[in-house]
């Protein structure tokens, strides 16, 4: 008896491994069904646990809604496959909480109910932070919250090199400002190339504030986004680790307090904080002046498909108490996100006036799936890193990076 | 139709039972799943729906067709050659040295453990920062001695370079420990008899200790093999294969594949692992090869 069980048990964990092939993978997708009382929630928030203000909101929204919440976080990079995998098995989670470039993929896959099915009201939120969520027409889930990318800068590193960041409003400005930080003995600026989607996401706000379009990478504007980072490898404004670097790793450069500029995100403010220097935030500029639309970070909440329909009717609810009105406020604010309408993101700057930079970024900000990319941009996204890599560590130069990338992402996406 | 077996039959295979559930279970049905997983044209809605298109051997062929694949072999190869031969040299060289039992040498020798002992994502994390190229230990210490720094981590000419080095340092202590039981089963009678016989240190290195430590050489390094063509976790946390693929070997390609994008594509990616298992498995049978001609 006993080992007809745990071989039962075995198979399974077997399948999940197995269906994961071969990376390390804890066997939780293999979870008993739940009751039809409990509900459960996954999240890409590992950081939170059981005592958090974030897990308190949502078994708040479960206990509103008549209903108990098990919730379970998951490492983001990991929670893709997990989603993919409980759709397999017929186990999906009732919501789901995913970073928006997913949500087309997985709207691919037919995981994902449309709003029109699950009647999500989603009027109230701009379109520019929709997009991600939309193909085809449809839409497959609500922004939960927004963030995105703006350059920090160090006042002190500045000052000394006698910049007011307040002049650094297009590509020469930016450059002119590093030579003058270098020169005064400064770093310049760091950001995140590494080769990954990360990398992707902090090249585009360059990439699209010269013009260029993911649809031809090597486009002249395309290509000059490029050269921008290579030249300022090159002269030494940025330094030679941006290659390697992570959103963090970038980060703890900046934290030093010898660089002048960092490109990172909203979740970075409470850290900025604690830098131990005085620090502002400006828009990235485009080439040609004024705000580059940075890409919508952030996740969206989405109602999978489940076997059972009479399920959609209290998951919306809960999903509504998640994103509707005030306690969108509240969510967005447990999160350090900004909210993804504009009722709500007045009362952010209202609250906190340093929240005005980002409320302005995320408005002209752009989903990275938007222009009817879809599942395509991870197509294009990976031959593009690899470009940006090249050019940076002066393996190609730019244009035949660039060449290149565009020649392999159009035989991915054909 | 029923066979009749004995109570010392049925006792037999109940012992067999969990055993041969197991290899089916974690060994025969994972391996099925990927073969099958190479020979299909999965796309994220397929691999949800179970309905992916028998593709036969489209995926290794666009695999083979792939840019990437002659590099990634390029580095696979030189990624495990040049970790065998170092680890292995540098492991028989300490088990030399450790097996003449001086004082503190067994406190020295566990020290020597400690790189195996370590989670991978910590020796991993270390080498990252002991190589960055603007705040790293290794070039503030190359800056001291008048040279110039490298970027071990982020020049296409150096990253296969320091992800081989890391990995050599991993597995030094495992080539040590086996040895040094290898060298300890060779009795010292046989040294005594050289010693008599005026043999010199070197005569007695290459024509006893080397030649009777022979099986325990090819256990070695067989093992070693396997486990180097299969590492992925120092590579991917110290440069991501990359800068733009110079330190891509076919493990985190094939992660790369299958994971390493927002729309997976598990058929390629399982067809470059499989080409990885067929790899370990070819080797694996040279050595059973050898092993029953010598003892024919």
């Amino acid at each position: 008896m006993r080992s007809s069980a745990s071989g039962r048990v075995a198979t399974g964990l077997g399948l999940a491994l197995l269906a994961a092939c071969s990376t390390p993978s804890t066997p939780s997708a293999v979870e008993e069904a739940p009751a039809s009382t409990a509900y459960t929630i996954w999240d890409p928030y590992p950081q939170y646990d059981a005592t958090s203000e974030w897990v308190r909101l949502l078994e708040g929204c479960g206990a509103q809604a008549g209903v108990t919440v098990e919730r379970t976080g998951y490492d983001t990079s990991d929670l893709t496959n997990k989603a993919l995998l409980a759709a397999q098995q017929g186990n999906s989670p009732d919501v789901l909480i995913v970073d928006n470039p997913v949500v087309s993929t997985l709207a691919e896959a037919g995981v994902l109910t449309t709003t029109a099915e699950n009647k999500l009201d989603v009027s109230a939120v701009s379109p520019n932070l929709l997009g991600a969520g939309q193909s085809g027409g449809e839409t497959f889930g609500v922004p939960i919250g927004a963030n995105t990318l703006a350059l920090y800068y160090n006042k002190d590193v500045l000052d000394k090199a006698g910049v007011d960041p307040a002049t650094v409003t297009d590509w020469a400005a930016l450059t002119a400002a590093l030579e003058k930080v270098t020169t005064s003995g400064g770093k310049g600026i760091t950001f995140s190339a590494i080769g990954t989607e990360e990398g992707s996401f902090q090249f585009l706000p360059w990439f699209w504030g010269s013009g260029a379009n993911l649809t031809k990478l090597d486009s002249p504007e395309g290509v000059a986004a490029v050269t921008l980072w290579a030249d300022w490898l090159k002269k030494g404004y940025a330094p030679n680790s941006v290659i390697n670097n992570t959103q963090t790793t970038s980060w703890q450069e900046f934290a030093t307090g010898e660089y002048a500029f960092a490109e990172n995100g909203t979740w970075q403010l409470a850290n900025a904080e604690k830098a131990g220097f005085p620090y502002g935030v400006i828009p990235i500029p485009a080439k040609a002046g004024g705000p580059a639309p940075a890409p919508t970070g952030g996740e969206f909440v989405a109602i999978p498909v489940q076997e059972d329909t009479g399920r959609y009717a209290t998951s919306q609810k809960l999903v509504a108490c998640l994103t509707n009105g005030e306690n969108s406020l509240k969510t967005t604010t447990t999160l350090s996100y900004i909210a993804p309408t504009d009722s709500v993101q007045q009362q952010q700057v209202a609250a906190d006036a340093k929240l005005g930079v980002w409320v302005e970024a995320v408005k002209v900000a752009k989903g990275r799936t938007g222009d009817d990319l879809g599942t395509k941009y991870p197509k294009i996204s990976e031959p593009m890193w690899g470009a940006v890599q090249a050019a940076l560590s002066s393996s190609k130069p730019p244009q035949q990076a660039m060449t290149e990338a565009q020649s392999a992402a159009a035989s991915a996406t054909q | 139709m029923r066979v009749r077996l004995r109570s010392g039959q049925w006792a037999a295979w109940a012992f067999l039972a969990p055993v041969g559930l197991y290899l089916v279970v974690f060994y025969a049905y994972p391996l099925y799943r990927n073969v099958e997983l190479s020979l299909r044209n999965y796309t994220v809605r397929s691999f949800v729906r179970g309905d992916a298109p028998f593709a036969g051997f489209g995926n290794y062929l666009k695999v083979f067709d792939d840019p990437a694949f002659g590099p990634a072999l390029w580095h696979t190869v030189v990624f495990t050659v040049v970790s065998l031969v170092f680890q292995f040299t540098i492991g028989l060289a300490l088990a030399l040295f450790f097996v003449q039992n001086f004082p503190l040498s067994a406190t020295l020798r566990a020290l020597f453990l400690v790189p195996w002992l370590l989670p991978l994502i910590v020796s991993a994390s270390t080498w990252t920062w002991l190589l960055n190229s603007e705040s790293g230990v290794v070039n503030a210490a190359l800056g001291v001695a008048g040279l110039g720094p490298v970027n071990w981590l982020t020049s296409p000419d150096w990253s296969l370079w320091s992800v081989t080095i890391a990995n050599i340092w991993i597995g030094v202590p495992f080539n040590l420990v086996v040895l040094y039981s290898g060298l300890q089963a060779i009795p010292a009678s046989v040294y005594e008899a050289a010693a008599l016989d005026g043999a010199n240190r070197r005569q007695r290195f290459w024509r006893i200790t080397f030649p009777l430590l022979r099986p325990v050489s090819a256990i070695t390094l067989l093992l070693g093999l396997v486990y180097t063509l299969k590492v992925f976790d120092i590579i991917w946390i110290m440069t991501r294969g990359g800068p733009s693929g110079s330190s891509t070997t076919f493990a985190t390609w094939s992660y790369r594949l299958g994971f390493g994008n927002l729309v997976p594509s598990f058929g390629p990616g399982a067809a470059v692992g499989n080409l990885l298992i067929v790899a370990a498995l070819v080797f694996g049978l040279v050595y059973v090869r050898t092993l029953h001609r010598r003892e024919a």
